[in-house]
């Protein structure tokens, strides 16, 4: 890869947006959150395939738990009813306490796995759950590089 | 990539008020302002964006004073008799149900029914790439429409052209409310918003509440004229013309949409009940168990909002977004807003607005 960086802020700083890869949800078992394990292509010389289906994988083991039914979202969906719902306001139900550990994961894995080879996850609660972004930046101070040509620079420069 | 075909316009040039060159200034020192504000969907907020209501809920009034106005009457007329020839139990009973009534009523309308927030200028790009490499070029594209598998079931997705995405299974666009909506029901009138993924169980528990509650109200007002005078009907039909029947009414159908895993919409629409032919459709998403099915509804787990109400906007995109998509009328017009906010660093091939493109496919 011919972007180095170390750290988010640096990539923030230095780096251009190239162009942003969209991972869709995966339907086949229902309205349930799932992201497609399916490898963009674009992303090809950019991640080794392993790590970024290790990190959906790992995402959508979290949804499962959030939206999990059984006994724990029984006692709060009848505890919630008793009380007219005004449980709500001074409690966090057990799908806003996984969104932050979700939250939480995604920045732990820009941090180690994605800065460095110029990608940056989003959560996607910030895109109404519809997508995981990626978005693929490439250094600025790499020389003469159109974005049409980035990604075979790339290529090359492995 | 190709490079971009698209010419930036300088967003203080479209202004048409005079207020906004005169004071560039001021628009520095603004406060940041909410996402909420420059929500595109016909909504209300209130207290700060924490509560959201639709823009036509003329009818929200009148359920509340309905509810208030009986309930009060019966406290005021009712209760003293039978406290006094029966128990105590009877306006305590009346109260508790009635604070029930009140406050599912409330949460039902105040809260976000599961709105899709719209996608981003990027996703939309996304979409239409994925679009036009997926048709060939010899014959007419295909109407925008996605066939997914859900359990071995085929099932449509549709693309939405005003929130610009494919809409997820069971979700349906509100054309009052303007906004895509998680395993839409209906738009309630009564409670002023859309009945949604999420706050379907607040709408069930305020119907099963008032359905008692007229019941209750009715039976003690029954029992106040029995014990006053002798005269009276039988109480059977009584109870069969009184006015408790419609909140009842109501409550047998959405017990019956509970306990098989459907919405309004989809059993209006017939979409699973094998009308199609010889081919075998039955609901994908039920549980084929009654108790599953309305522990599910009911008391699944509680899902977030997705509209982020209360974050904060970007200050590059606060005040210009919110006046350019207020004020371009005309449908095409918040297609070219969407691409006046892309980044500068985002060059995406254009042929032509997406909008223009596809209006032949509505």
């Amino acid at each position: 890869v011919s972007s180095k960086f170390h750290n988010l802020q640096e990539m923030q700083h230095t780096a251009s947006l190239v162009t942003k890869v969209f991972i869709q949800r995966d339907y086949s078992e229902g309205t349930v959150c799932r992201f497609q394990t399916k490898f963009p292509t674009e992303l090809d010389n950019r991640i080794e395939r392993a790590l970024l289906e290790q990190t959906v994988k790992t995402l959508n083991s979290y949804y499962v738990e959030a939206e999990k039914v059984g006994g724990q979202s029984y006692l709060e969906g009848c505890l919630a009813c008793a009380t007219a719902y005004i449980v709500f306001l001074c409690m966090e139900t057990r799908y806003e306490k996984v969104l932050k550990k979700i939250s939480g994961y995604i920045q732990e894995q820009n941090e180690k796995i994605y800065a460095p080879r110029g990608l940056l996850l989003t959560d996607p609660i910030e895109r109404g759950m519809r997508v995981l972004e990626i978005s693929v930046f490439e250094d600025r101070g790499s020389s003469g590089s159109s974005p049409s040509s980035s990604m075979s620079s790339c290529s090359t420069a492995r | 990539m190709k490079n971009c075909e698209y010419q930036q316009i300088d967003p203080r040039a479209l202004s048409a008020s005079p207020l906004s060159a005169q004071n560039p200034a001021e628009k520095k020192v603004q406060r940041p302002r909410r996402k909420w504000e420059a929500f595109p969907g016909k909504n209300r907020f209130f207290c700060d964006g924490r509560l959201i209501l639709a823009r036509q809920n003329g009818v929200l009034p009148l359920t509340l004073g309905l509810i208030v106005v009986t309930s009060g009457l019966f406290f005021a007329f009712d209760c003293p008799f039978l406290v006094e020839h029966l128990t105590v139990c009877i306006p305590m009973i009346g109260g508790v149900l009635f604070l029930f009534v009140v406050a599912s009523l409330l949460r039902t309308s105040f809260t976000d029914p599961g709105i899709l927030p719209r996608a981003t200028a990027d996703e939309a790009a996304d979409i239409e790439r994925q679009i036009d490499t997926s048709g060939s070029s010899t014959y007419r594209p295909p109407p925008r429409t996605k066939e997914i598998l859900i359990n071995q079931q085929v099932v449509k997705l549709k693309y939405c052209f005003t929130c610009k995405m494919f809409r997820p299974p069971r979700t349906s666009h509100c054309s009052l409310c303007d906004n895509c909506v998680e395993r839409f029901d209906h738009h309630c009138p009564w409670v002023g918003n859309c009945v949604g993924k999420r706050n379907y169980r607040y709408f069930y528990s305020f119907i099963i509440s008032l359905s008692f509650l007229t019941s209750f109200i009715f039976g003690c007002v029954i029992t106040h004229i029995t014990l006053r005078s002798q005269a009276g009907k039988g109480i059977v039909q009584a109870i069969q013309e009184s006015p408790a029947r419609y909140p009842l009414y109501s409550l047998c159908f959405h017990t019956y949409l509970v306990a098989s895993n459907l919405t309004t919409n989809e059993d209006i629409k017939g979409s699973w009940s094998g009308k199609r032919g010889a081919e075998e459709s039955g609901n994908p998403y039920t549980y084929s168990n009654i108790i599953t099915n309305c522990c599910v509804t009911l008391c699944g787990p509680m899902p977030p909002s997705l509209i982020d109400r209360r974050g904060f906007l970007p200050p590059d995109e606060a005040i210009p977004a919110a006046a350019r998509l207020r004020s371009l009328p005309g449908p095409e017009c918040p297609h070219v807003a969407v691409w006046l906010l892309a980044p500068p660093t985002l060059c995406v091939p254009l042929r032509q607005p997406p909008d223009l493109q596809f209006q032949s496919f509505d």
